[in-house]
């Protein structure tokens, strides 16, 4: 397949506008829309059943990618909250930082944060059969990480971020009843929600994290083994829900 | 806001809030400015809503006997098709009289604070929109761009500007019910809501507040008086106060500053807000932004040179700021504090 790519100004349009010349775009056969001047424009790609991609030059507004199903969004700058909201499939590149509740009640596809995020991310995010949504966050989060969490992968690096911060806020994991979260180097008791636990990594472990680290490190453009080189820790929950043992293996 | 205090034009802010628009829903929309009034900056500046002509006549005479007004007069409003039912709109430029002054016994500004607690549940049809020096809040029924079109401020110059956009939830939507709320040279803007309200309202009362305007986020511009300015508390100590750690945090402390944090927690529980908010505090110093303790509600803040912003979506800073030297997600409990230059307390 070649790429048929379409440009569009977004300085001053209406969200509402801007997402109907998105969407024309896509029915047109287009399958590149490259947005520049992005600034506050809410739910782009939102709904959209595409093989396409956006690439967007800005900073998006809330809900970015909400119900999403089979984009990929490129972002060159930070997004806001709620990226990703109940995404379905496809993939969310954003090379800044990006907001609270990322990938909030997220249900499939994989978003990749080359810097920090806010609070309550992953906040419900579930699983089901070959549905298994994926993020990766390069730098630091906020408390509630992985709050009510239901099923997915968060994978936290803590490779920047602001300074004198801890790589995870408290209450890690409250509620957590399923997936797993893996999170570079030690992760202090009192943070964790009481629903979770620290447990061992095993050599399933070992290759799910190499796999989305490589991806991480491919799209960002660093270098996996030194990502790699520190031990993670891997947190489940505690309860006896079907996913929860997924990576025990017991 | 300028560290440096350097004045510009209403339009930023105006452009910023308006970014966010669908934040709002068109009941409510206003600003706080500061620096506005040079000319007059000793005076305290009391900008009124009147619902009717009476109601002018009698707060006037109250106005009279309590204060000498240098000079008053309607604020300057243009017609803006979506802005209906404004009530006169007024302001003074006024100090105490100093007989009165005397007779209270008071400090000068608590006695234009009871004066202004006079007017709000005494006066029915009255209303004290602002009551500082060398500022003003300009508020009401409307989205905030249309607000700032409709108190022309745009033609209004200040070092610091504050900006809210209405979705009321639990209280109506009419003039004084929109944000900013203000006392002497405090002003608040609220994002949330306060779960806590009564046993704040309660507290305050003690103290000769009277919560009259049918909104939690009065309360909060109590707090900050009572806390600042009464107490004469530091900043820190105040933001402890409001948004207090959770006991487990207190507990992981280093021993004196844990003492600290417990004394604070235990002889202003009263004063601890609950509930989602993120709040910016505006003063003729400075100002400070707050999120609730686990971050209910969003805050990003950025700085650029002199100038330091904070909004609840980042794409609201870049509209007037597009490219900041720094911009960050600020923290539950975290105060953002912007004071100008050669200050150090709010």
């Amino acid at each position: 397949m070649y790429t048929v790519s379409r440009r569009i100004d977004a300085q001053g349009l209406y969200y509402k506008e801007l997402n109907q010349l998105v969407r024309q775009a896509f029915s047109e056969g287009v399958t590149e829309v490259v947005l520049d001047n992005v600034n506050g424009q809410r739910y782009l790609g939102d709904g959209i059943s595409s093989d396409g991609s956006i690439i967007i030059h800005g900073t998006p507004g809330n809900d970015m990618a909400a119900y999403m199903n089979g984009l990929q969004i490129v972002v060159r700058g930070n997004a806001q909250d709620a990226t990703g909201n109940t995404m379905n499939e496809g993939t969310i590149v954003v090379h800044g930082d990006a907001g609270d509740t990322v990938g909030y009640a997220m249900r499939g596809g994989e978003i990749f944060i080359k810097g920090s995020v806010g609070y309550r991310v992953g906040i419900h995010m579930k699983e089901y059969l070959k549905k298994n949504p994926v993020i990766v966050v390069g730098g630091k989060a906020g408390a509630f990480f992985g709050e009510y969490m239901a099923g997915g992968i968060l994978i936290l690096l803590g490779l920047s971020g602001r300074e004198g911060y801890p790589i995870v806020g408290d209450y890690c994991g409250t509620g957590m009843h399923g997936g797993v979260m893996y999170i570079r180097g030690q992760v202090e008791e009192y943070k964790l929600g009481k629903e979770v636990k620290i447990v061992d990594m095993t050599a399933e472990d070992e290759s799910v994290l190499e796999r989305y680290v490589s991806r991480y490190a491919d799209y960002f453009g660093c270098d996996k083994e030194a990502i790699l080189a520190q031990p993670f820790s891997k947190l489940i929950p505690f309860n006896k829900r079907p996913y929860g043992n997924l990576y025990t293996g017991v | 806001m300028n560290r440096k205090g350097n004045l510009f034009s209403g339009n930023d802010i105006i452009k910023s809030i308006a970014l966010m628009h669908d934040r709002s829903n068109g009941l409510g929309g206003g600003f706080a400015a500061y620096g506005i009034y040079p000319e007059y900056a000793d005076f305290y500046a009391i900008h009124m809503f009147y619902e009717s002509g009476a109601c002018r006549e009698t707060t006037e005479t109250f106005l009279n006997e309590h204060f000498e007004i240098e000079i008053g007069g309607k604020i300057p409003t243009r017609k803006v098709a979506s802005v209906t039912n404004a009530p006169i709109i007024w302001r003074y430029f006024v100090q105490p009289k100093p007989d009165r002054l005397l007779q209270s016994g008071l400090e000068v500004d608590e006695y234009v604070a009871q004066c202004v607690m006079r007017i709000n549940s005494e006066y029915s049809g009255a209303f004290v929109v602002s009551s500082g020096k060398n500022m003003g809040a300009f508020k009401g029924v409307g989205y905030p761009e249309d607000m700032g079109e409709f108190y022309k401020l745009d033609t209004y110059k200040g070092y610091l500007w504050t900006a809210h956009g209405r979705f009321p939830t639990n209280t109506p939507g009419w003039w004084g019910g929109a944000h900013p709320f203000t006392l002497l040279d405090w002003s608040i803007v609220h994002n949330g809501e306060i779960s806590s309200y009564d046993a704040n309202r309660r507290y305050l009362e003690m103290f000769g507040y009277k919560c009259s305007l049918q909104t939690d986020t009065e309360a909060i511009t109590y707090i900050f008086d009572l806390l600042l300015r009464k107490h004469n508390l530091p900043l820190d100590v105040v933001v402890t106060a409001m948004a207090a750690p959770f006991w487990s945090a207190i507990e992981r402390m280093e021993p004196e500053k844990r003492e600290l944090v417990k004394s604070i927690r235990t002889v202003f529980g009263p004063l601890l807000v609950n509930g989602p908010f993120s709040i910016i505090l505006g003063s003729r110093k400075g100002f400070v932004a707050l999120n609730d303790r686990i971050k209910l509600r969003a805050l990003v803040a950025a700085e650029k040179g002199d100038y330091v912003y904070v909004a609840s979506e980042e794409s609201a800073i870049r509209e007037v700021c597009p490219q900041p030297d720094k911009v960050w997600a600020v923290a539950g409990g975290e105060p953002v504090i912007a004071m100008l230059e050669g200050v150090d307390q709010l």
